[in-house]
């Protein structure tokens, strides 16, 4: 068959597929020292070949890079651990590339070794399109064998970072039983009030306590306290915590009106810099059906509307 | 980073330069409009096109030329021998005097350079021709390296490159902010550029696009392209006739040096190009001020690296063009940046001028030529 | 030829096999380029640039292996240039090699020329096609076949010239160290009794596929003083080309070849090629392309190569030898096959070939050809400085 249309036109030309694949692969034949390298990795050890400068070059040629002069006959066994001198991630690899999900490439530098080799990276896999924070150029690494060596130099499937952390998961299960008094305080929360005790000095505590807890005296009575405050002192907190609203977020120390000690609250709908110590607060209640016997009611305390900071 | 274990290079003095046999000039170059797709044209018609058009701007037969010699490489079509199709488009009857490289055309010039120095000829037809669009250039760069410990573990060259960028941001050469400098300059260079296959194309899309390879996004690789171009050499007064004819000044090549480094990544220092800065000094690049330079970086990091390894200064304008972050015509590449250089030098727009080509992993191979109006 | 002199001072060659399976690419090719500079005396490090030559890549699937040869060539911080002209690239590559200190710029050269075909198999990668394409899958001996038959009916020879050419280049490789084929006591009769492959051509008429390098360093007249061994001075070198085919294109007896050996016989003095040139090592693949390059290069009149051949003057012992080493036919790895003849005709001239020496040589030719019979490259060496 020919192309017998001269049309010149791209979207009118012939096209047809055209695969160079040499049937069964190139046989390449290793020589001494490459041979020697993917023998001894078969084996599952890394070695390299002293030149005559004295450098352990690794992976080993039969010649040194820096003049062609011929090695020596001293082979060194490195690694297996080694350094990343410099790396790359891969988010979306390519057909022929050793993973399917995001990795690295790198040169790593073997212990032992004065030249740096090329080899893939895997930091696991959750690996995502950005880079791990942890991969970084100076990463401690060690390579993968893999169980079926053949002689190759993907014998070494891949290297991984070197543990220098482990995740140690641990649970122990307790029943807490309240006290009575903080049983009293949370079950009033429920219902949206907020309780205290006065001591024998009259000062009011809240939350609502056994004791004077500056001489171990009972208290003499509960307080019913309002929802509303002074904010006495506060922080802007710029570190991220589960439990927090998104940073930046404001804590702070909550004198109710009547109580003589502060509660410590996170405050909410607020711009954290419009917020001033001596500033009118109060509480914003969980919805009655997101309130719990287990946990505080309030879910934190906001500006007091106009009007309410004229006291 | 500093490559553990790397000796310091050691000065080669220049080889001596004999003068007498006549200087030797670019009097005419041309190049394709560079396809950043397949047009259906077949390698002998974009060879055609830039010889037919270098012969006519020059002004000479086909049969005056001395010596004729190419550059391509048969694994951007997957079959052997691509050179003897092409040559059907250049006019090898009666038969010519004809070599060819499978290197970038920018050697096929330093061949043609060399052969003109004999002094027994005075024009040399240079060229070089891809269709880098036919297979998968990465693909078949892997091919290059190593063929024990490189390629199969199946890396591609936009990896070892951006292995190489990252070795660049750790020693603090390079900030990201300069790569997308770099690459900005050049599609704005490029989009002024009618040869350029990305003219028209929006670069707002590439600097937010995700990572090909951290921490190179697509607009800092080069696109291959399919295309060619061609160079016409003339000695002495050939040249200054030529030049003449055409109303332009003869570029002459005052420096052209080429030097390899070491081929696998491990072997050398990612942070410098070795063979670049020694091909620079010996071929002069420092001796007098500079004012253009066409630089042969595929990647956005290699520009600020080659400006560094040929000792050109922040006055330098580099890559006026687009370079082939604007047109990748692989294994032409390298030629027009010699032809972009020598293009302003003939039109008086420089006085000095610098065209760098390189090919290989991380730029291995490295040519310099340093052209005086 | 044009230019500064330029010697010949080492020569290094491996021993030519199907397989070389005790060595790497690079071990290879370190093998002959060692050799080459010890029989020169030098180091890598007093090289001032390294030209390589090879067939297509193709062949061993490394993609443009200059590069990843660089360390093994002692390259780094070097010039390096790869040269790939078909068939003809291993006279290519010396021709490259010799122009570097032709035109002044450096002193010392060396050339590496090498093919493993044993990685892969010559004919599926001269044979792999576009689709759309219209080549037949035939490989070498199918496409020369053709053309040699074509030979023969022009001419009227004999059909015993292919079988004594292939009996006389084998029994010359008998004498080389290095030569691929050995076959003791090889004879005509015992070639024309091996099955035919692409008629006219028998199975014993053709090249082996053979894994191998050669190299050469080359010199300028200080380096050749310097030089432990006699030099080889080149005398000449030319390259021609022709398009593969075209409405009146002689691919028998191509004008390329003819055009090729003119220039280079201008440039080297040789005004009679039998009478001038002591002995030649030619490129011939295929026994008959001995008559076809007999006249194509002016050793004899069109028409008339057989009978040359026939006489026994192209004999290691007659007055024309031509591939006393045992050519293309004993050794073939395709892209060092051309630096081979190369390097062989300037060993004769040095006097350094051993066994297969011609006594006397003082000016020798050695030439390459390759693609469609459309790509030439000769030079002439001779034993005085120009």
């Amino acid at each position: 068959m020919s192309p017998d249309r001269q049309t010149g036109s791209p979207d009118e030309t012939l096209s047809g597929g055209h695969t160079v694949e040499f049937p069964g692969g190139y046989t390449r034949s290793t020589g001494p020292v490459i041979g020697r390298f993917l023998t001894e990795l078969r084996d599952g050890r890394i070695v390299g070949v002293r030149a005559r400068s004295g450098r352990v070059l690794v992976p080993p040629t039969e010649y040194d890079p820096h003049d062609g002069s011929p090695v020596t006959g001293e082979f060194v066994e490195v690694g297996p651990a080694g350094t990343v001198t410099t790396w790359t991630w891969v988010a979306q690899p390519r057909p022929a590339h050793p993973f399917t999900r995001p990795f690295a490439w790198a040169l790593i530098l073997l212990d032992g070794a004065d030249t740096p080799l090329v080899h893939a990276l895997d930091l696991g896999p959750d690996s995502g399109p950005a880079p791990p924070r942890r991969l970084r150029t100076g990463l401690r690494v060690r390579p993968r064998l893999r169980d079926e060596r053949v002689g190759d130099i993907t014998d070494i499937a891949c290297f991984r970072p070197e543990v220098d952390r482990i995740t140690a998961p641990t649970r122990l299960d307790y029943t807490i039983r309240a006290g009575p008094a903080l049983t009293r305080y949370l079950d009033a929360q429920l219902e949206g009030r907020i309780l205290g005790m006065r001591s024998r000095h009259g000062t009011v505590y809240v939350p609502l306590r056994d004791v004077d807890p500056t001489d171990g005296s009972p208290g003499t009575e509960e307080v019913e306290l309002p929802d509303t405050g002074v904010l006495t002192m506060f922080s802007v907190n710029h570190v991220p915590d589960p439990r927090a609203p998104e940073v930046p977020f404001v804590t702070g120390y909550v004198r109710l009106d009547g109580a003589d000690v502060d509660l410590l609250a996170l405050i909410g709908r607020v711009e954290p810099s419009r917020v001033r110590t001596g500033m009118r607060v109060r509480a914003e209640w969980l919805p009655p059906e997101e309130r719990s016997r287990t946990r505080p009611s309030i879910r934190w305390f906001v500006p007091a509307e106009k009007g309410e900071d004229d006291r | 980073m500093s490559t553990p274990g790397t000796p310091p290079p050691t000065a080669v003095p220049p080889f001596p330069r004999d003068r007498r046999e006549g200087d030797v000039a670019v009097v005419a170059f041309s190049q394709t409009r560079h396809m950043a797709a397949d047009s259906g044209a077949p390698e002998a018609r974009l060879v055609h096109t830039v010889v037919s058009d270098v012969l006519q701007r020059a002004g000479i037969d086909r049969g005056d030329i001395g010596f004729t010699v190419s550059g391509s490489l048969d694994y951007l079509a997957g079959t052997p021998f691509t050179f003897v199709g092409a040559l059907d488009a250049v006019g090898a009857w009666p038969p010519i005097s004809e070599s060819h490289v499978e290197m970038d055309a920018a050697w096929a010039l330093y061949e043609a350079w060399l052969r003109l120095r004999h002094g027994d000829i005075d024009t040399a037809l240079v060229y070089g021709f891809g269709k880098a669009t036919q297979g998968d250039l990465p693909d078949i760069l892997t091919l290059q390296l190593d063929p024990y410990y490189l390629a199969p573990l199946g890396i591609d060259d936009i990896s070892l490159a951006a292995l190489q960028a990252r070795a660049l941001l750790d020693a603090e050469r390079v900030t990201e902010a300069d790569l997308a400098a770099v690459v900005d300059r050049s599609y704005a260079a490029a989009r002024a550029n009618p040869y350029s296959a990305q003219a028209g194309f929006t670069p707002d899309t590439l600097l937010t696009s995700e990572y090909v390879a951290h921490p190179l996004r697509p607009g800092d690789i080069a696109r291959p392209c399919d295309g060619a171009a061609a160079v016409l050499l003339a000695t002495g007064d050939t040249a200054r006739r030529i030049a003449e004819a055409q109303g332009t000044r003869p570029a002459w090549i005052r420096g052209l040096e080429q030097r390899v480094d070491a081929h696998g990544p491990g072997a050398r220092d990612l942070t410098r190009c070795d063979a670049a800065e020694r091909a620079a000094v010996a071929a002069g690049v420092g001796a007098a001020p500079v004012q253009v330079a066409e630089v042969h970086a595929r990647y956005s990091h290699q520009e600020p690296l080659l400006r560094g390894a040929l000792g050109l200064d922040d006055g330098v304008e580099v890559n006026p063009s687009g370079g082939p972050l604007g047109a990748d015509p692989v294994m032409a590449t390298g030629l027009v940046r010699v032809g972009e250089v020598a293009r302003r030098i003939a039109a008086g727009a420089a006085e000095r001028g610098v065209a760098h080509a390189a090919q290989g992993p991380c730029l291995q191979h490295n040519l310099v030529t340093v052209l005086e109006g | 030829m044009s230019g500064r002199p330029v010697a010949v001072i080492g020569v290094g060659q491996t021993r030519y096999r199907t397989r070389r399976d005790d060595v790497s690419i690079a071990g290879l090719v370190r093998e002959a380029a060692l050799r080459a500079l010890e029989d020169a005396g030098l180091d890598f490090a007093d090289i001032d640039a390294v030209v390589l030559g090879k067939a297509p890549d193709l062949f061993e699937g490394v993609v443009m292996p200059d590069l990843y040869l660089a360390d093994a060539l002692g390259a780094r911080g070097k010039p390096l240039l790869r040269v790939h002209t078909a068939g003809s690239v291993g006279g290519s590559t010396g021709i490259v090699g010799a122009s570097h200190i032709a035109s002044g710029a450096f002193e010392r050269v060396l050339v590496v020329a090498w093919e493993k075909q044993s990685e892969s198999n010559a004919t599926w990668a001269l044979t792999l096609a576009h689709p759309m394409s219209t080549s037949l899958v035939v490989g070498a001996g199918g496409y020369f076949a053709p053309f040699i038959r074509a030979y023969i009916e022009r001419s009227g020879a004999p059909g015993r010239i292919g079988p004594m050419v292939a009996a006389k280049d084998r029994r010359n490789a008998l004498r080389n160290p290095y030569a691929h084929l050995r076959i003791p006591d090889i004879t005509p009769e015992m070639v024309e009794a091996t099955p035919m492959l692409w008629e006219p051509i028998r199975y014993l008429e053709a090249c082996p596929s053979s894994d191998g390098a050669c190299a050469v360093v080359l010199g300028g007249r200080t380096a050749a003083r310097a030089a432990p061994g006699a030099p080889a001075w080149v005398l000449g070198t030319a390259m021609r080309s022709e398009p593969i085919a075209f409405a009146g294109r002689d691919a028998v007896d191509p004008r390329a070849g003819r055009d090729c050996a003119a220039d280079v016989y201008a440039q080297a003095g040789i005004a009679d090629p039998r009478r001038d040139i002591d002995v030649a090592e030619v490129y011939v693949p295929f026994s008959w392309y001995e008559p076809m390059w007999l006249e194509n290069l002016g050793f004899a009149s069109p028409g008339e190569g057989w009978r040359l051949t026939e006489s026994g003057a192209t004999a290691i012992d007659g007055d024309t030898p031509w591939n006393p080493s045992g050519g293309v036919l004993s050794a073939n790895p395709i892209g060092a096959s051309g630096l081979i003849r190369f390097a062989e005709a300037a060993q004769q001239v040095r006097g350094a070939a051993g066994d297969h020496q011609i006594d006397g040589a003082r000016t020798a030719l050695g030439h390459a050809y390759g693609a469609g019979s459309q790509f030439f490259a000769m030079w002439i060496v001779g034993s005085e400085c120009p």
